[in-house]
C-alpha cells in the first residue's frame, strides 16, 4: 500500500504486517505552464508546496481539503473535496491524467477520456488499483491570495439550510461549524467566501505552534466540550460579518497547530463523516445531532456542509448530492462504538454513506450499501495491493 | 547578477533540499553535477518549476576520475568562481558487505572520502586565486569516531573531516570560507534500509535549513540536528574500555 503524508484519519493507508511504500521521495514538480495552468508533478508532492510555489504566480489548486499537508496521490486516491464542492466538484474533476504503476509491472496512463474506466476506478480508489506515480492537474487562475469572507451565526438547522441554499449562487466557498453539544436544533457559524481581485490584504502570520506532548487522558472530554463549544460559538458570533482573509488560515485552519491530534490523548480519536441525500438530509442530520447529544460524546470540530449536484468521477468517490456532517470523537472504546452504531443506522436509513478516507470502523454492509459501484470497482483492483481497510471492508 | 551555486552530487536528498531553499530565496544560477543524467535532470526540472527565473544546468561526469574532476572544475570556474560550492555526494553501504568484499570496501572509501576531497581541492585553487566564495562539504557524524557498525563509511567521512580542517587552515587568511557539515542520521533515500529499525531520523528539510543558514554565515563546523554536537563529544571522549563494550 502506498503511504503519502499519513494524514488520513482511518486505516486506508495502513497495512499492518504488510509493506508500505512511502512516496516521500516522489515530491518533484515535472512541469508547469504559466499560460494554461496545467501542472505535471509526482504523486508525493504536498499540496502545500504547490500552493506556496504557484499562488504567487496567480494559480491555485481548484479543490483543496482542510489541510494542505497531504500529497497529490492521497488527494486523488481519496477524491477529496473542499468548501466549494457546489462550484468545483471534487479533486478528481481537475485531474487531466495520471500514471498508475501496477504490481504486475504494467504502467497505465489514464484520464477522463483515455482509459476512462481505469481513471474512474483510481480516482477515489483508495490506492487499491495500483500506485499513483504522477498526475497532470488543471489549476485555476486567481488574482491574489485573499478571500472576502463572511461569518454568520445561526441558531437552528432550518436557518443553516436557508443560508446554505441562499449562498450557493453567489458564494464559491461555504461551510459551517456546528456546535454538536447544543441540545435541540443545532446552532453554529456559517462561513462563506469568495476569491477577490484585491492586490492587498492582511499578510500571513508566521509561526507555528506544536501541541508539546500526548496528555495521559483526552483533553476533549465531558468537562471541556460544553464550555469550549459554548465559548467558541459566542466568540465567533462576535466576529460575525465580513472580512478579508489570506487563503491559508481560511482553507487550512489547523495546519499551524502541529500535532493537534495529541489533545485526544493516547487512545486518539475517530472522525465520523457521512453524507446523506438532500431530501432526507435535514431530518437525518437532526437525528444524528440528537443521538450525539444524548450520548454525551462529542467534539470540538463539527462541520456541516451541503454538496452540489455534480456527480463525482470516481466509482468509489465519497461526494454525492446532499449534506455532509463531519465530527471528531475521542476514542472512548465501546461507548463511542455504541454511538457510531446508532449514527450508522440513521445514515443507512437515509441512503447515505461514510467517507472511507476518514473511517476506521464502518460495518461492511454499510460500506456495500453506500457504495453501489463496489462490484465494478473490484475488477480494477491490483491483486498485489491491500490495506487494513481493504481487508476489513472487501475481505482481501 | 544572480548568485552562482555549484552542487556536486545534486541528487543527494540533502543537496536537493538545499537547492530548493536557495531558489526560494531568490533566483540563482545553479550548476547541478551528478553521476546519472536522468536522475539529475529530474532534480533540475523540479527546481525550474519552482523558480523559472533561475538558470539551471545539469552536468554529468565521472566522480572518481581526478582528470575529469580537474577539467570540469576548470570549465565551471572559467567565467568566475561560484559564490557557493556544495559537495554533497555519498553512498551508505552495508558494513557487513564491505567486510566481505574488498572491491565494495574500496568503492565506498573512494566515493565518500577521496572523491569529495578531490572536488574540494580542485575548487580550492580557483577560489583562493579569486579570494572569494564559500566551499561547503557534507561530512558525517560517522567520521568522528570509528565504530564497528559502519567504520568503512566512517573512515571515508573522517578523511573528509581532516581534509576540510586542512583547507580551513590553509584558507584562514583569505576570504574563502570552508564549511564542514556533519549531519546526524537523516531521513533520506540513503538511510532507507536503516529506517526499518524504527530509528527516529531527522527530517531532510530541517537539516537543509540548517545547512543553508550555516553556509550563508560561513560557520566552519555545523552539526545538524544540533544535539549531535553533544552526542559526538561524548562518543569521541568515551574511554576505550567503555566504548569497546558498546554495541554501536
Amino acid at each position: 500500500m502506498a503511504y503519502g503524508n499519513g494524514r488520513s484519519y482511518g486505516d486506508v493507508c495502513l497495512n499492518p504486517d504488510g509493506v508500505l511504500w512511502t512516496t516521500k521521495g516522489l515530491d518533484h514538480f515535472i512541469a508547469f505552464d504559466d499560460e494554461t495552468g496545467v501542472l505535471e508533478c509526482e504523486a508525493g508532492l504536498l499540496l502545500r508546496d504547490i500552493q506556496q510555489t504557484l499562488v504567487p504566480r496567480g494559480w491555485m489548486l481548484p479543490v483543496t481539503p482542510g489541510t494542505q499537508l497531504i500529497t497529490i496521490g492521497g488527494a486523488i486516491a481519496n477524491d477529496v473535496h473542499g468548501k466549494n464542492h457546489h462550484v468545483m466538484g471534487s479533486f478528481g474533476d481537475h485531474v487531466l491524467a495520471l500514471r498508475l504503476l501496477r504490481t504486475n509491472g504494467e504502467v497505465i496512463e489514464c484520464g477522463p477520456t483515455e482509459k476512462a474506466d481505469w481513471f474512474a476506478a483510481t480516482v477515489g480508489g483508495m490506492g487499491l488499483t495500483g500506485l499513483i506515480a504522477q498526475a497532470r492537474i488543471q489549476l485555476r487562475k486567481i488574482a491574489g491570495p485573499w478571500l472576502e469572507t463572511e461569518n454568520i451565526p445561526y441558531t437552528n438547522l432550518d436557518a443553516f439550510f436557508k443560508l446554505a441554499d441562499g449562498s450557493e449562487a453567489a458564494w464559491e466557498h461555504t461551510v459551517s461549524w456546528i456546535d454538536c453539544m447544543s441540545r435541540g436544533e443545532g446552532r453554529g457559524i456559517f462561513m462563506r467566501g469568495n476569491h477577490v481581485a484585491a492586490q492587498e490584504g492582511p499578510q500571513l502570520k508566521q509561526g507555528k505552534k506544536t501541541v508539546p506532548m500526548v496528555p495521559p487522558i483526552s483533553l476533549v472530554n465531558r468537562a471541556t466540550l460544553k464550555p469550549f463549544n459554548f465559548a467558541y460559538y459566542h466568540f465567533q458570533a462576535l466576529k460575525s460579518g465580513k472580512s478579508r482573509i489570506h487563503y491559508e488560515p481560511f482553507f487550512y485552519p489547523l495546519d499551524n497547530l502541529l500535532e493537534w491530534n495529541r489533545i485526544y490523548g493516547p487512545r486518539g480519536f475517530y472522525q465520523y463523516q457521512s453524507v446523506v441525500p438532500r431530501p432526507v438530509g435535514q431530518d437525518a442530520v437532526r437525528a444524528m445531532l440528537q443521538e450525539i447529544a444524548r450520548s454525551g460524546e462529542g467534539s470540538f470540530l463539527g462541520v456541516l456542509k451541503t454538496f452540489g449536484s455534480r456527480k463525482p468521477i470516481g466509482m468509489m468517490s465519497f461526494t454525492q448530492p446532499g449534506v455532509t456532517l463531519a465530527l471528531d470523537f475521542p476514542n472512548h472504546g465501546e461507548r463511542t462504538h455504541v454511538l457510531f452504531a446508532r449514527l450508522d443506522a440513521i445514515v443507512r436509513d437515509a441512503g447515505g454513506r461514510i467517507y472511507a478516507a476518514k473511517d476506521a470502523r464502518m460495518p461492511r454492509d454499510l460500506f456495500e450499501s453506500g457504495y453501489p459501484r463496489l462490484s465494478d470497482f473490484l475488477q480494477y483492483r491490483d491483486r498485489g495491493i491491500s490495506s487494513a481497510m481493504s481487508r476489513r471492508l472487501m475481505g482481501s | 547578477m544572480l548568485k552562482k551555486i555549484v552542487i556536486v552530487g545534486a541528487t543527494s536528498a540533502m543537496a536537493e533540499h538545499c537547492a530548493r531553499l536557495w531558489v526560494q530565496e531568490s533566483p540563482k544560477v545553479l550548476v547541478l553535477a551528478g553521476r546519472d543524467q536522468t536522475k539529475t535532470e529530474r532534480v533540475a526540472q523540479d527546481l525550474r518549476v519552482r523558480s523559472p527565473q533561475s538558470e539551471i544546468t545539469v552536468q554529468v561526469l565521472n566522480f572518481l576520475d581526478p582528470d575529469c574532476i580537474h577539467e570540469w572544475v576548470e570549465g565551471v570556474t572559467a567565467d568566475g568562481v561560484p559564490d557557493i560550492v556544495l559537495i554533497a555526494h555519498g553512498s551508505l553501504p552495508d558494513q557487513m558487505d564491505c567486510q566481505q568484499e574488498l572491491g565494495l570496501c574500496e568503492e565506498v572509501l573512494t566515493v565518500n572520502g577521496v572523491s569529495p576531497a578531490l572536488f574540494a581541492e580542485a575548487f580550492a585553487n580557483p577560489m583562493q586565486r579569486a579570494n572569494r566564495g564559500t566551499l561547503a562539504i557534507i561530512g558525517s557524524v560517522a567520521g568522528d569516531r570509528g565504530r564497528k557498525s559502519n567504520y568503512v563509511y566512517g573512515a571515508a567521512k573522517g578523511l573528509v573531516t581532516r581534509y576540510a580542517q586542512g583547507l580551513q587552515h590553509r584558507l584562514a587568511r583569505t576570504n574563502v570560507k570552508v564549511v564542514l557539515i556533519k549531519p546526524g542520521p537523516t531521513d533520506t533515500p540513503m538511510t532507507e534500509r536503516l529506517k526499518a529499525d524504527g530509528v527516529n531520523f531527522a527530517e531532510v528539510s530541517d537539516v537543509a535549513k540548517t545547512i543553508v543558514v550555516g553556509v550563508a554565515r560561513g560557520t566552519p563546523l555545523i552539526y545538524t540536528p544540533r544535539k549531535w554536537i553533544l552526542i559526538m563529544m561524548i562518543v569521541r571522549h568515551l574511554p576505550r574500555f567503555i566504548f569497546n563494550r558498546m554495541d554501536i
